[in-house]
């Protein structure tokens, strides 16, 4: 690879680390300050991608669409369906215990994908949509990678300020109490039940936003790109390793991991063909291994607080 | 309608085996287990290692139950023994972790492709007008309603059962009482890990071996679990022979491809008007 060819891989590399850092920040609102255990996030990922594909593109013969609606409202659209479906996974689930939240939103995420796998005339079904259109291409006369690049950074930014502010302020500081103590939130007065529907509802919205400005990146997008795996677990694991609870860890996690997750990767292009399926799996044993190992010798993560993360032990 | 209903009990003994361990590990060591599918996972293509060493069927299955157990052991003391004092959440990611590490072992080792027990065609017959079965179907049903019954016997006469009932119950208290509850949680994998290794080989036996076979399955367990009450294992026998009904019966209406969706909208519904599930005491899971 020569130079100009190993920058544009970077700035590549950066568009995908800066979509995961959306979605580990949505995570980091659900997960590292309320506690809502959320493993869907493939789901809202590919509600907020489909969404905004559909809109956008031109009318196709096999799916509906034809809606060329522009970038922005198409955006807003998908971030609102996202917090949408949210909100209906909320209601059966938030009053119970947290486990059954994890249940619930790996179903969702699951018949998500069955849906659009399934239902062709939605979105093509395997084969996927295609050609979405690129977000302000005619006025941009450099990379257009670059200008991506540019723009996924001001998302970046608005949502790491954004957020940044609103859990420093009295909502955020229910939303920290809830994760530290539900109990004792709820003794306090505080409606436990509205403020974790909001964190679930406004986490989800942020990981739908990352879906739309990752399938305007990329122009196509299919089931495939929505498995647990690469849509759920990687997240997971840059959150926990990053920090659960620090915004800034969120997204170091995210540098890291997808990192870590590129380099394996580049090995398996490497190899002969004959083994890849061997270098896949082994890449997975490897974000494996590194979940168990920060779980055993730095729970908190990389830049987390140990309060944030310390729970309190069964039956008590 | 008929065969697909048939069908659906031979399928949901599958998930009620399934279904028990995880329940059991639910109740006593309180935390969802998202690895249990991948346990059947590993049981069934360990099976298969044994099968293609030429052994007679029950040496392979056991020899197969027993290597699992161990490894299921050996997890717990190594891994989630470490978290059990912070707290479930932690134990349920790391159970993600294993999910994903036994789940990718068995890909590395044995490849991504359908594979099969045996390459004889099983040829159905029929046992009623309008139903047919295969050896497999019947030996999957007859073999799921003994090992429950053996299941019950063990949790309703043995010491060691009731000790697993009293902590699934009330793990504070079963230890105030003393009962030696290291030794109840080393019970509850070996029970626990032997029936979905078994479910896990049966899986195999009636659809092929895959590496997703297990992990495909986790969400028809955690519905029948739930549907039957988390801690009830005989909540999740019949949680399991509902969800694999309901599933079966659902292909004469939608696409096959929405049967893990309809385990899921069971579950959901289940969480709106009872989440405590059928068989469970109300206050303990709200």
């Amino acid at each position: 690879m020569d130079l100009s060819g190993i920058f544009s891989y970077l700035i590549f590399f950066l568009v995908i680390t800066s979509v995961y850092g959306l979605l580990s920040l949505g995570l980091n609102i659900q997960w590292g300050y309320t506690k809502l255990f959320n493993i869907g996030i493939a789901g809202f990922f590919a509600v907020g991608a489909y969404t905004s594909a559909i809109l956008t593109t031109p009318a196709a013969t096999d799916r509906i669409g034809g809606f060329d609606m522009p970038f922005i409202p198409a955006l807003l659209i998908a971030v609102l369906l996202s917090g949408f479906i949210a909100f209906l996974i909320g209601i059966p689930t938030l009053k119970l215990k947290e486990d059954y939240l994890a249940i619930a939103t790996i179903g969702i995420a699951e018949t998500i994908r069955l849906f659009f796998n399934n239902e062709a005339w939605v979105g093509n079904g395997v084969r996927g949509v295609s050609h979405i259109p690129r977000p302000f291409h005619q006025y941009i006369h450099f990379d257009y990678n670059v200008f991506y690049l540019l723009l996924m950074l001001f998302f970046v930014v608005c949502v790491y300020l954004a957020i940044e502010k609103a859990l420093k302020s009295p909502w955020g500081r229910v939303l920290k109490a809830i994760g530290e103590d539900e109990t004792v939130t709820l003794a306090m007065g505080k409606n436990v039940f509205r403020y974790k529907m909001e964190s679930l509802v406004l986490g989800s919205m942020i990981m739908g936003l990352a879906g739309a400005l990752y399938a305007h990146f990329i122009q196509f997008i299919s089931p495939e790109v929505f498995v647990p795996m690469t849509g759920t677990f990687l997240v997971w694991v840059m959150l926990i390793s990053g920090g659960s609870g620090s915004n800034k860890g969120a997204l170091l996690g995210a540098l890291v991991i997808w990192g870590l997750w590129s380099l394996t990767g580049l090995i398996s292009n490497v190899v002969p063909v004959a083994y890849a399926v061997k270098v896949g799996a082994l890449r997975v044993i490897v974000i494996a291994i590194v979940l168990e190992v920060i779980l055993i010798v730095r729970p908190q993560g990389i830049l987390g607080q140990k309060s944030v993360l310390q729970m309190p032990k069964n039956g008590e | 309608m008929l065969q697909l209903f048939a069908n659906g009990i031979v399928f949901g003994s599958i998930i009620a085996l399934g279904a028990i361990g995880l329940t059991l590990v639910y109740g006593i060591l309180k935390f969802a287990n998202f690895a249990h599918g991948d346990t059947m996972t590993l049981g069934a293509y360990l099976a298969l290692l044994f099968f293609n060493l030429q052994l007679p069927l029950p040496i392979a299955v056991a020899l197969s139950v027993i290597l699992s157990v161990v490894i299921a052991i050996l997890i717990d003391q190594y891994l989630y023994k470490l978290f059990r004092s912070t707290g479930p959440i932690i134990l349920l990611i790391s159970s993600v972790g294993v999910a994903l590490l036994l789940r990718n072992l068995v890909l590395l080792f044995w490849g991504p492709d359908l594979t099969y027990y045996s390459r004889d065609i099983q040829i159905s017959y029929p046992v009623l007008p309008g139903l047919r079965f295969n050896n497999t179907d019947i030996g999957t049903m007859i073999t799921a309603a003994v090992l429950i019954v053996l299941v019950h016997l063990f949790l309703k006469k043995t010491k060691i059962g009731k000790a697993m009932r009293a902590s699934s119950d009330n793990m504070d208290l079963a230890e105030v009482v003393g009962i030696d509850t290291q030794r109840v949680i080393i019970w509850t994998w070996t029970v626990g890990t032997a029936l979905a290794v078994t479910g896990g080989i049966m899986l195999g036996m009636e659809n092929g071996l895959r590496p997703t076979m297990g992990w495909e399955l986790l969400l028809p367990l955690f519905a029948a679990a739930i549907l039957g009450g988390i801690g009830q294992p005989y909540g999740a026998m019949v949680g399991g022979l509902v969800i694999g009904i309901a599933q079966e019966v659902s292909t004469g209406y939608i696409s096959t491809a929405y049967k893990p969706a309809v385990a899921f909208v069971i579950m959901i519904l289940v969480l709106l008007i009872r989440p405590q599930g059928i068989f469970g005491v109300s206050k303990r899971w709200i």
